[in-house]
């Protein structure tokens, strides 16, 4: 194991974030407390509570969900993708560094940058509402597998993309629907039943399902199935990444 | 000498079907330089690449220090410095940090007394930190040798080292180079520059379309196939070349002011004493005279020329 070219990557990564601090940590912020003024405030107060708990309250997991998912795709997929669109990549892959390597420092930088993020958004959120956190080592959880799974994610389009618009067409495009109708914003159990059968194909319904169980023990789904879709989100990732690197897909070609 | 480099039956058809290396056989000795020739396009890239690890072979063999490229990957990469062709740069990292970054992707603990050695070298130590986008080209090339040279490695590949690059620079490049070789790292360049092989290589091979048409000490090579010509500024204008004369292999210029002895290196030493005896027994006086020798260019143009 080329354990100094990992720190090498990490440290390296993790000093982009300290550069780019306004746009990495300070736009999330601001962008969650308007959700919160908006949607926990202004409208929230005319909805009473959902499932016992006040929306603001309510809505806070999907939230950090919503950011955490954005965060760990654009920062693991700029991560690989920057050095490939400037050329730089040829050091990397010229090392003597395995694969896997360059997989935990690109996502493990990615994944701890979303961590950071997710957890000062649950901070900016502790001002406006309420928080109560019922299954804390299950928050951590939920939170650290999804943080890793969407940077490899990420990182899978970093490398598949060729351009800037293939870059940011799954974070911009594909990733706020997803969340939106997850059930960041509402109970599923609020919908007409067919929308409900729909939404069981929408992953992102079991992140943030499980997510908000470990906060108020309320859940869309069982959290043993949120917690093993996850499982399978990632074991989904490992197998891409693994073939990505078996071929060297759009690296070594 | 032990070679530090072997390939064998090396070929590479990418994907869009284009065949960039036609069976390459080619042994790289320790400590030696050797500039790779060839025109654009030759697979000159594509060789380096390969023996780097940017690009998978089709089929073939690459060994380097012994190991095998792609099975014993961090054997040989370790041992391998690569500055490639574009000017690549992290543009908003300092030069300090993207050095020691590239030291540490090799998997060397930091040294910064190291790092400091080899910015002085290149004399980059007064832009340690500056970001990489304030540097000109030619700083910007420092920088990419800097951090091939950041994990010391024993081989260094130079692809197209002196592409944009002013004199001086060039100088200090191939002064580096030689500075490099005496420390017994073994340097392979590419260039299509060929003063530039002819300046600092001890061999030289020629690639083009894919395959290595020659590898050649460049003395012996020079020698081989380097003409020489003796040209003799005559007195008085000869119209005809004297019927005494016809031994030798002489060419008379157009305007009959000039004599052109052609020869093939040292052979011609001999005949040129007994010409002159013979033109001074003729009474053909010449005011000058002047000898040439092709260059590699000339030698390179007649190999590759038909399809270049």
């Amino acid at each position: 194991m080329n354990f100094e070219a990992i720190k090498s990557i990490y440290v390296f990564e993790m000093a982009r974030l300290r550069r780019t601090l306004l746009q990495s940590v300070i736009s999330p912020v601001i962008t969650t407390s308007l959700y919160f003024i908006v949607f926990g405030t202004a409208i929230g107060s005319r909805i009473q509570t959902v499932e016992g708990v006040s929306y603001g309250s309510f809505i806070t997991p999907g939230l950090i969900m919503l950011t955490l998912l954005t965060q760990c795709i654009s920062n693991g997929s700029i991560g690989i993708y920057f050095p490939k669109f400037t050329g730089t990549i040829y050091e990397i892959l010229s090392a003597p560094v395995a694969m896997t390597e360059i997989i935990v420092g690109y996502v493990g930088a990615a994944a701890t940058k979303g961590l950071i993020i997710g957890l000062i958004i649950l901070a900016t959120a502790s001002f406006f509402v309420d928080i109560h956190i019922a299954h804390p080592f299950m928050m951590v959880l939920f939170l650290v597998l999804t943080a890793v799974t969407f940077s490899m994610f990420g990182f899978i389009i970093g490398i598949w993309a060729k351009n800037f618009e293939q870059l940011n067409v799954i974070p911009m495009l594909v990733v706020p629907p997803l969340t939106f109708l997850g059930g960041s914003f509402y109970s599923i159990n609020m919908l007409p039943p067919f929308w409900q059968t729909v939404s069981h194909f929408n992953p992102v319904l079991y992140l943030v399902s499980g997510f908000r169980w470990s906060f108020y023990e309320i859940a869309d789904v069982n959290p043993m199935v949120s917690l093993g879709m996850i499982t399978l989100f990632l074991v989904i990732c490992l197998s891409i990444l693994g073939w990505i690197f078996k071929t060297g897909y759009r690296l070594r070609n | 000498m032990a070679s530090v480099v072997s390939i064998d039956k090396l070929t590479k058809t990418y994907e869009n079907g284009f065949q960039a290396l036609k069976g390459i056989d080619l042994e790289i000795e320790e400590g030696e330089i050797l500039a790779l020739l060839g025109p654009n396009g030759a697979g000159k890239t594509t060789l380096i690449s390969i023996i780097c690890g940017l690009v998978n072979p089709s089929t073939g063999k690459v060994m380097v220090g012994g190991h095998d490229v792609i099975r014993d990957f961090r054997q040989t990469r370790s041992l391998i410095g690569l500055v490639p062709q574009e000017l690549t740069t992290d543009m908003f990292e300092t030069v300090w940090n993207t050095v020691s970054f590239s030291r540490g992707v090799y998997g060397k603990k930091p040294d910064p007394a190291l790092v400091e050695r080899v910015l002085k070298e290149l004399s980059l130590w007064n832009k340690k930190d500056n970001m990489l986008r304030e540097l000109s080209g030619g700083m910007k090339r420092r920088v990419m040798i800097a951090k091939a040279l950041a994990h010391e490695p024993k081989i260094l590949f130079l692809d197209e080292p002196t592409a944009g690059v002013d004199v001086n620079l060039r100088r200090e490049m191939w002064q580096l180079v030689e500075k490099l070789r005496e420390s017994g790292v073994t340097i392979i360049l590419t260039t299509h520059y060929i003063e530039e092989a002819e300046e600092i290589a001890d061999r030289v091979g020629v690639i083009n379309g894919g395959k290595l048409l020659l590898i050649e000490e460049k003395a012996a090579l020079m020698k081989k196939l380097g003409r020489k010509q003796l040209r003799l500024e005559l007195s008085e204008p000869l119209k005809v070349l004297p019927e005494s004369l016809a031994a030798y292999n002489l060419t008379l210029s157009e305007d009959g002011t000039a004599l052109i002895h052609e020869y093939q290196g040292e052979e011609g030493q001999g005949t040129i004493a007994s010409l002159l005896s013979t033109l001074a027994a003729q009474d053909i006086h010449f005011r000058d005279l002047s000898t040439r020798q092709s260059s590699l260019e000339d030698i390179f143009v007649a190999l590759v020329g038909e399809d270049a």
